[in-house]
């Protein structure tokens, strides 16, 4: 099932010729309007005319999460604010938000993005979106809530939050889909079962998860758990929003992101190289449609790898592994690089124990120290505290085993470590000042 | 024969234990004997109460970790060597002991212990076969 077919399906030789035209272009337009293009680019030797081949698009300056928060709010704007009919933002956790905005062109572009993605997944008209992404600032609500209309389907505009009423609504209304972040499925998967709610009674076919990295193994008990397909989709409000790339529902593995709309690399994030096919480091995408703010190479800090082996799905937009994590989450502990994702599939793999944990970083004295928090629940309690201790003894041997990190293995209390309705919070480094 | 015991995971942090009695007094449930083993991290209190079902009820929807073990309650002469010769039985046997804990003087001066036993069922049948009487289980929890 195809939204578009002809532009999904289009042969690579044609598929490139339209980047590189849509990418002079786009270089032209930044150039003509942008002062921090126009400064980096002529910083770089890089006049508009230059750009010849798609291989020229190296020789452009990364963008980077810094120049944005620099350019706060409107500096990298390309339209004057008349032409902006929309105002979007990062959460801003770790500074001011960075701050995007879309012209009418561009929502119109989003909405063809997600409805493409949607298709891609199994929606269709006729469907019952449940869309608890978080409306506002963030992009995930209203990008999904567009592209599912645009397919013809049925918006619930739920938002985050409320989960019991969440749950309500799916039971009363009927949902056939789910979009929302993976840790928030399996949150409302545990108040559905203190509820006494099945999901086997519910309509839910199809749940469309992302806004943060998950595992295969997550997948699996997210599946099981809400009786669905789990599809993984991708972006981020710097490129565009939730659609930049998602998973076909008849492979399910890898993310096509829509190459007529993005370029994307893939490059060393220590040594900014950009990498050969199928290597993995660091996503790096250039926008060449946008016109509220168009970017160029900008650095998404997702650690990825580009697929080129042609999908079953017929689609001809190369995909983009799962995301194993972000080069800044990346933790070095003890000089060992350590993605929470990791982490997490360990977790996974040792049966009765639950999803959720999260990871405390101390130092003391010189040496950091990693401790794993683990819920205990009815199936891994022990009235004999030896057996507990086998237990977190196994997962301290995992997790060495197989990232090299010794850690402390603390079993806690259920429902102890912090649910979250947006993305998950992993990780507290006691480290940084 | 059997006695339930009910377990609780309790974490190390100031005021779970009250949080448990305060769950288990507001629901009428007396305890009758009660054991805390503990690590650095958390703590394993086990419970034989006057009912069990109720109490499992409650400390459940109270989010509390709980499991259901069927132990041994022994009463045993309260006097030197009463103790030893229960456990030399076991030993002779080779029944292990997972872990113990006495509690009060009946009337008669006996005391009662539980054991709790990896094979529950061949550990009553020595027991006893060796003369020793296990007590039921509606006399421990209606003391």
């Amino acid at each position: 099932m195809f939204w578009n077919k002809e532009v999904e399906t289009l042969p690579r030789e044609e598929l490139e010729a339209l980047q590189l035209a849509r990418l002079q272009q786009v270089v032209e337009r930044v150039y003509s309007t942008v002062p921090f293009y126009k400064k980096t680019l002529d910083a770089a030797g890089v006049t508009p005319g230059s750009i010849r081949n798609l291989a020229d698009l190296r020789r452009i300056p990364f963008t980077l999460k810094q120049d944005m928060r620099d350019s706060y709010p409107y500096g990298l704007f390309s339209t004057p604010l008349q032409e902006i009919v929309r105002i979007h933002a990062s959460s801003g956790t770790t500074g001011k938000p960075t701050v995007v905005g879309y012209t009418h062109s561009d929502i119109e572009n989003w909405s063809e993005m997600m409805a493409r993605s949607f298709v891609a997944a199994g929606v269709h008209k006729g469907d019952i979106v449940h869309n608890a992404y978080g409306y506002g600032l963030f992009t995930g609500g209203l990008g999904a809530h567009y592209g599912a209309e645009k397919v013809g389907a049925s918006v619930i505009p739920m938002s985050g939050g409320n989960t019991r009423k969440q749950l309500m609504i799916m039971q009363d209304f009927g949902s056939t889909v789910l979009t929302c972040t993976p840790s928030y499925s399996l949150f409302l998967a545990e108040v559905a079962a203190e509820e006494g709610i099945d999901f086997k009674n519910l309509k839910l076919r199809v749940g469309i998860f992302g806004a943060e990295p998950w595992t295969e193994a997550m997948r699996l008990e997210i599946e099981e758990k809400l009786n669905l397909k789990a599809i993984d989709i991708y972006g981020l409000s710097e490129i565009l929003g939730p659609g930049v790339g998602i998973e076909c529902i008849e492979a399910q593995n890898g993310l096509h992101t829509w190459e007529d709309q993005f370029i994307p690399e893939i490059i060393d994030p220590d040594t900014c190289e950009v990498l050969p096919c199928g290597e993995r480091g660091e996503l790096v995408i250039t926008t060449i449609t946008k016109e509220g703010i168009p970017l160029l190479r900008y650095r998404t800090r997702d650690i990825t790898r580009i697929i080129s082996e042609p999908c079953i799905c017929g689609r001809t937009h190369r995909r983009i592994e799962r995301l194993s994590g972000r080069s800044d989450d990346m933790l070095i502990i003890r000089g060992v690089n350590v993605f929470p994702s990791q982490i997490e599939s360990v977790l996974f793999n040792i049966k009765g124990v639950e999803p959720h944990y999260q990871l405390i970083i101390n130092r003391e004295g010189n040496l950091d120290t990693l401790e794993v928090q683990v819920e205990v629940n009815e199936q891994t309690f022990s009235d004999e505290i030896k057996n507990l201790q086998i237990l977190s003894n196994r997962i301290r041997h995992s997790i060495k085993e197989m990232l090299g990190v010794t850690c402390q293995v603390r079993l806690v209390e259920p429902k102890t470590i912090v649910r979250s309705e947006g993305k998950a919070k992993r990780v507290i480094d006691n480290r940084k000042p | 024969m059997k006695v339930e015991q009910i377990s609780i995971f309790i974490e190390n942090k100031s005021g779970r234990l009250a949080e448990v009695a305060e769950i288990l007094a507001n629901a009428g449930i007396n305890i009758r004997a009660l054991s805390l083993a503990d690590t650095s991290d958390f703590g394993i209190l086990r419970l034989i109460v006057d009912n069990p079902v109720k109490a499992l009820e409650m400390l459940r929807d109270n989010s509390f970790t709980v499991s259901k073990t069927e132990v041994v309650g022994i009463e045993v002469p309260n006097q030197p060597g009463g103790l030893a010769l229960i456990l030399s039985i076991l030993d002779k046997s080779q029944i292990n002991v997972e872990y113990m804990y006495a509690f009060g003087e009946r009337p008669g001066g006996n005391a009662i212990i539980i054991f709790r036993f990896d094979n529950i069922d061949e550990a009553i049948s020595v027991l006893k076969n060796n003369g020793i009487l296990v007590i039921a289980c509606d006399v421990i929890s209606g003391i």
